[in-house]
């Protein structure tokens, strides 16, 4: 329904702005993609407010940071335009980082790497074609996959945190352009080879129609199963990089990683704009929503503050992000 | 003919507590403490937190929304209960927690009933921050009941009533008042039919707005009776009590078979969901299982108990 709002919302605008002033585009494009201005606010105080916050190598930081939310939030966006959620992105990249350091000793560093990666895109799949196959709800499937996959992480560890016998495996990110980490630019690698597809390929094209309107898809003849099973994957194997690039940044996989990091990876993406309802939103507005996640947090931290607040401003960060994405819309539809 | 597809109905119908059946069987089979009344009791008396908790998000659940903040809900609650609890005393302590409890459930239920705000983002978010607020009221430090063993706020978690234990009382009279309250009240009534279809309520003259957050209040209520228990059973909390508890409670509520959609379920079913799920845990542990297999035995179950659901109502396993 979203979409179908927006399309009609681009007829309007594009009507008002050959007869008015160009004035209105611009603030057409700050409605579409809040996110930034949000960004650029809060660049700003931080940058007033603490004299390292605006340095090339911090905001180098906080892309790295942001990086590992933010792969997990790529694979979000696809699963939730197809109108779809996935719980269970942190416990994934959890038994990704395990796999990956915990088998290198047995079978080597880069087996390990591409069995971590596997499983992720394997237990993405299991949550499509279950989703796809039985027609549960993807937020039930996935909030059980998310427990399981927790406890084959702890069994398969021994409730214990794994730890790198060579220690050149956490010296494979360490590459840099500029200030920008190897890890970022992956991320970025990723977001925009993402954007690409959602808006030029024919699956991308169809997983907005999907998350739309499942049924009028279908009817359309689009294998709506199919998408769905190819986001799934996508998103459980975007974990898995995440969890790979992890292990490697810390040299250590515990059991606990990324413990209610689905629900950070959902506050970026619903930040940067992207409906939970499906069919609106794009791999830009999560970029903007996983920077500014990461630019709030890193801020917050140079400025000292105790981590309760971090807790406190997320929260109503979110609520304010919903009631002006809710306004915003409420304004454009008049 | 007619026979085989009754008894295939009443197998699709029945199939998740056939199943129960058979486990109970298996696991009483190899560890015989399993189903011996103490032991049933002890289960019961676990359960009996989430099941509180899962009353009201029952509440919740049936308008077609989430609650995900109960678990820190009752972390924070709980903390408060015993930290107030030696300072100002027990009974004020406990009016406190139940009108922190209320007004959570205010707060919540006013940015999703009356800001239409989605349940799932805004109750994420008051996750967030009532964590937030637990590490702030707490500093990060355990609380502990100075005099365990002297205070009445024993009775809550520790005792004994008719040799039941309390929280089973409680669990069982806030299942009888909740039963009564969504079957045979207008309140009841107006949850249903915001769950089946908001729009067609709205226009029939339901306070749409108002019921939604009275569900949420029951559901922060339902929380902070459930944090009473738990700080009196444990006389102390961490700032991490109650971490995961909203996975759970879903996972009972599941299980029952609830409706995530909305529009159907029922009090008792969320009682024996959790019920169910109390006693699978605790037979993977009698039988030997490490504490982390239950959390994929809870997966395949949770999944097969909804697949089944499904599958028994659209008459056919896949879509």
């Amino acid at each position: 329904m979203s979409n179908s709002v927006g399309v009609k919302k681009d007829h309007t605008a594009k009507t008002m702005t050959s007869i008015q002033s160009s004035s209105l585009s611009i603030l057409r494009i700050i409605r579409a993609q809040h996110i930034w201005v949000f960004l650029l606010i809060c660049m700003l105080v931080f940058s007033f407010a603490s004299p390292y916050f605006f340095t090339l190598n911090n905001i180098g930081n906080v892309l790295t940071q942001g990086s590992f939310i933010g792969f997990l939030a790529v694979g979000m966006t696809l699963v939730m335009l197809n109108g779809e959620i996935d719980l269970s992105v942190g416990a994934t990249l959890a038994l990704s980082s395990a796999l990956a350091i915990g088998l290198q000793d047995s079978i080597g560093i880069w087996p390990a790497i591409i069995v971590a990666l596997l499983s992720g895109a394997f237990f993405g799949f299991i949550n499509g074609a279950l989703v796809a196959l039985s027609g549960i709800h993807s937020f039930i499937i996935t909030l059980g996959s998310l427990m399981g996959i927790r406890g084959i992480v702890f069994i398969f560890t021994g409730e214990e945190a794994l730890m790198t016998s060579d220690y050149s495996y956490t010296e494979y990110p360490e590459i840099y352009l500029g200030p920008v980490s190897l890890t970022a630019m992956i991320f970025f690698g990723f977001a925009l080879f993402f954007q690409w597809i959602l808006s030029k390929t024919k699956h991308g094209l169809e997983t907005y129609a999907v998350g739309d309107n499942e049924k009028s898809a279908h009817e359309a003849g689009i294998r709506v199963r199919r998408h769905k099973v190819i986001n799934f994957t996508l998103c459980g194997l975007l974990a898995g990089v995440a969890g790979v690039l992890l292990s490697m940044r810390l040299g250590t996989a515990e059991p606990n990683a990324a413990r209610i990091w689905e629900l950070w990876t959902i506050i970026a993406v619903v930040l940067g704009g992207t409906r939970l309802t499906g069919g609106y939103g794009s791999m830009w507005k999560t970029v903007g929503g996983v920077i500014t996640l990461a630019a709030l947090l890193n801020g917050l931290r140079l400025l000292n503050t105790p981590n309760y607040i971090e807790l406190i401003v997320m929260g109503t960060v979110l609520v304010l992000a919903l009631i002006l994405d809710k306004t915003l819309t409420s304004s454009q539809s008049r | 003919m007619a026979l085989l597809k009754k008894a295939s109905d009443a197998a699709q119908k029945h199939g998740l507590i056939g199943g129960f059946a058979i486990f109970l069987a298996v696991v009483s089979f190899s560890s015989p403490e399993f189903l011996t009344l103490g032991n049933i009791l002890d289960v019961i008396r676990q359960v009996s937190i989430t099941g509180m908790i899962a009353i009201g998000v029952t509440f919740v659940v049936i308008t077609g929304r989430l609650d995900l903040s109960v678990g820190s809900m009752l972390t924070l609650l709980t903390v408060l209960v015993v930290d107030q609890h030696n300072q100002v005393g027990p009974a004020i302590a406990i009016a406190y927690t139940l009108l922190a409890s209320l007004l959570i459930g205010m707060v919540n239920g006013y940015l999703i009933g009356f800001m239409r705000l989605n349940s799932l983002i805004v109750t994420l978010a008051m996750l967030s921050l009532l964590q937030g607020a637990t590490l702030f009221y707490s500093g990060g430090s355990n609380v502990n009941v100075t005099n365990p063993q002297e205070t009445w706020f024993r009775f809550f978690g520790r005792s004994e009533f008719i040799d039941i234990p309390v929280p089973v009382w409680i669990f069982f009279f806030a299942a009888l008042v909740g039963s009564f309250v969504l079957l045979k009240t207008n309140f009841g009534r107006w949850v249903f039919s915001i769950g089946g279809n908001e729009t067609a309520s709205l226009f029939s003259g339901v306070q749409t707005r108002w019921v939604v957050l009275i569900a949420y209040v029951i559901s922060g209520f339902g929380t902070g009776l459930a944090a009473i228990i738990m700080g009196s059973r444990v006389m102390g909390a961490q700032s991490t009590i109650g971490q995961g508890y909203e996975l759970t409670v879903l996972s009972g509520i599941i299980l029952g078979g609830t409706s995530m959609l909305g529009g159907s379920g029922t009090i008792w079913r969320t009682v024996i969901g959790v019920t169910m799920l109390g006693f699978v845990q605790n037979g993977l542990l009698l039988l030997g299982f490490a504490y982390y297999v239950q959390w994929l035995v809870t997966w395949a179950v949770i999944i097969l108990a909804v697949w089944i659901d499904l599958a028994a109502k659209r008459g056919r396993v896949f879509v």
